[in-house]
């Protein structure tokens, strides 16, 4: 069963005030998202791919198209404040820039906190709740004395990325937006972070939608890729047929630009 | 490698930054050779010192970075100097622009905004006393060359987007056929494409004997792949592994090569089949490293000896060149 379902999606901003100007950000897109699938959606900047996740994510309206999560349309159907949390709840965001995701003023673990309250069964004291703060820490790879009672600046970037993901172990969202998860954090802990959301999806089944202009990174982890360009998907599939046999003249200039490891580019 | 020529070498080079309390060790007793028409690829982490031997190379040196030890040669008209005798002033007057040229990281985005192109060609025309004209019509063809029209040579840099930028920097860096160029981190801030015509327009200059070797530095293993004939990787301060870049990709020898190759994550089959792996702990502090062989605390092959000795950089096999135990005698 899909998980997601995204139909004829647009989204046009206006610009302007006296001479109106209006830009399809994205333009008529489709797809699917089925349970326990990676994919990824590719573009580069001004592509449309934020847009995308952020009409998925429920934080701006489409100008017309539908988003069916579990089969409910999430800007119709919901429409009470508890329905909203269950949403938030199962649907969750990991975003690029681990540093502007907490508050420097507060210790790191009150993300985990805030996560924690958002349970439909919170646990019934502190002490219980602790104990899952701490499992999830676990979970990330993560010793919790490194991290509890610290404050964001006391960490490393890649620290901060797993606690984000740590969050996930506490909610086990059905769906995980990750909107360029690694391109902040340092070449060596990247891999570390992408195993950590495969385990997810091993474990819970959770679906994962990463959001990257890394062809690179959609190729090595997704089941899915759509190429997004001005707005529209231009290429999907496979990632061995996107990557090894693209079609459209976008896809062909993205693959045949990449730097490779072990072959030469043509035409250097 | 057809040409073993050698064009510039440095001997047991310690360049540390000597800071009012600390001392950070940012190139330790490094030795390399740059040969005639060949493209020499730096690459490591943040931190491991590539930016500093770049500088060392150029005898850019100015406080607090200090030339502790080592002896840096470059060979002009056939004969070795010792540019590592004379001052940063005297080596700028003399060299710079004409034998070696260096553009820094993040060059293009020094451009004063408000400064049109023609207007830097001029200066170099100034300091180098040239005659102004005969700059600006070479700068011209040179512009053309690169793949801009002459026309932006009349505009301002915040016209041109940024892959036109690098390119304009490159152009006017190399104006005067400068025999050594090197290269901080030129395609870090580009997009895929922009990239490519980037390497395509430094190959060309090659090709073109506008320059004659290129040292080109950055973190991203997969471009200097493209174009480099040999690879030189720096671990906190100190070469780990040269070697011809066809071996080094097939066989990396030393363990921190193989876990930077393992961490490259490029759109091929190999690499969805082989997995990424990451290298446990952090790169260490300059003020204090380690002792013996620097990887040691990181590596998954440590032995007692590499706690206690530094591995020197010994060629193990023709023309490739491992700082590691693993691969001598004194292992047991």
């Amino acid at each position: 069963m899909s998980r997601l379902v995204v139909e004829n999606l647009t989204k046009v901003f206006s610009l302007g005030f006296f001479s109106r100007r209006y830009i399809k950000a994205v333009n008529n897109i489709s797809f699917d998202i089925k349970e326990g699938e990676i994919v990824s959606l590719v573009g580069e900047s001004g592509s449309g791919k934020t847009t995308t996740a952020k009409m998925i994510l429920r934080l701006i309206p489409p100008t017309s198209g539908r988003i069916l999560f579990e089969g409910k349309d999430i800007w119709k159907d919901i429409k009470s404040q508890e329905a909203l949390r269950d949403f938030r709840r199962k649907v969750h965001a990991v975003f690029q820039d681990p540093f502007a995701s907490y508050n420097p003023f507060y210790p790191v673990e009150r993300t985990l906190w805030q996560a924690v309250n958002l349970l439909e069964k919170s646990p019934s004291n502190k002490k219980e709740a602790l104990e899952l703060i701490k499992e999830s820490l676990v979970r990330v790879g993560i010793d919790p004395k490194d991290i509890l009672g610290k404050y964001p600046h006391q960490i490393s970037g890649g620290q901060k990325q797993r606690v984000m993901i740590a969050r996930c172990w506490i909610l086990k969202p059905l769906l995980i937006i990750a909107d360029e998860p690694t391109s902040m954090v340092d070449a060596s802990s990247r891999g570390g972070i992408i195993q950590l959301l495969e385990e997810l999806r091993e474990e819970q089944g959770t679906s994962i939608m990463f959001i990257t202009h890394d062809l690179g990174l959609a190729y090595y982890v997704s089941d899915n890729i759509f190429v997004m360009k001005d707005g529209e998907i231009v290429e999907r599939g496979h990632p061995d047929k996107v990557v090894l046999e693209p079609t459209h003249e976008y896809s062909k200039l993205l693959v045949g630009s990449i730097p490779k490891l072990y072959r030469k580019l043509e035409g250097l | 490698m057809k040409n073993r020529e050698i064009l510039f070498k440095m001997e047991n080079v310690k360049a540390y930054y000597k800071l009012e309390e600390v001392t950070v060790k940012a190139v330790d007793d490094v030795s390399l050779e740059i040969f005639e028409d060949e493209v020499i690829g730096i690459v490591g982490e943040s931190g491991s010192g590539k930016t500093t031997l770049s500088n060392v190379i150029s005898m850019n040196i100015m406080k607090p970075l200090t030339l502790v030890e080592g002896k840096v040669f470059l060979k002009i008209n056939g004969e070795f100097e010792e540019i590592s005798s004379m001052s940063r002033e005297e080596v700028k007057k003399k060299f710079w622009g004409k034998e070696i040229t260096i553009v820094p990281q993040a060059a293009m985005n020094a451009l004063m905004p408000t400064i049109k192109m023609s207007k830097y060609i001029e200066h170099l025309a100034q300091s180098h006393g040239i005659d102004k004209n005969e700059l600006l019509s070479k700068a011209e063809k040179r512009f053309e060359e690169v793949g801009l029209d002459p026309l932006w040579l009349k505009r301002y840099p915040f016209e041109l987007s940024g892959g036109m930028k690098q390119r304009a920097v490159i152009a006017i860096a190399t104006i005067l056929n400068p025999v050594l160029l090197i290269v901080d981190e030129p395609t870090s801030a580009l997009d895929v494409v922009n990239q490519k015509i980037f390497l395509k327009v430094l190959m060309q200059m090659k090709k073109m004997g506008i320059v004659k070797s290129i040292v080109f530095i950055t973190h991203d293993i997969a471009t200097v792949r493209q174009i480099a004939d040999r690879m030189v990787v720096m671990y906190a301060g100190k070469i780990a592994e040269i070697s011809p870049i066809e071996e080094i990709v097939q066989k990396p020898l030393h363990p921190y090569t193989q876990g930077l190759l393992n961490s490259v994550l490029t759109p091929e089959p190999e690499i969805r089949k082989r997995g990424i792996t990451t290298i446990p702990g952090a790169p260490p502090n300059l003020v204090n490293p380690p002792s013996g062989c620097r990887f040691h605390p990181r590596c998954s092959y440590a032995m007692d000896i590499c706690k206690e000795k530094v591995p020197p950089l010994k060629e193990i096999e023709k023309n490739r060149k491992v700082a590691c135990f693993l691969y001598m005698e004194e292992r047991k």
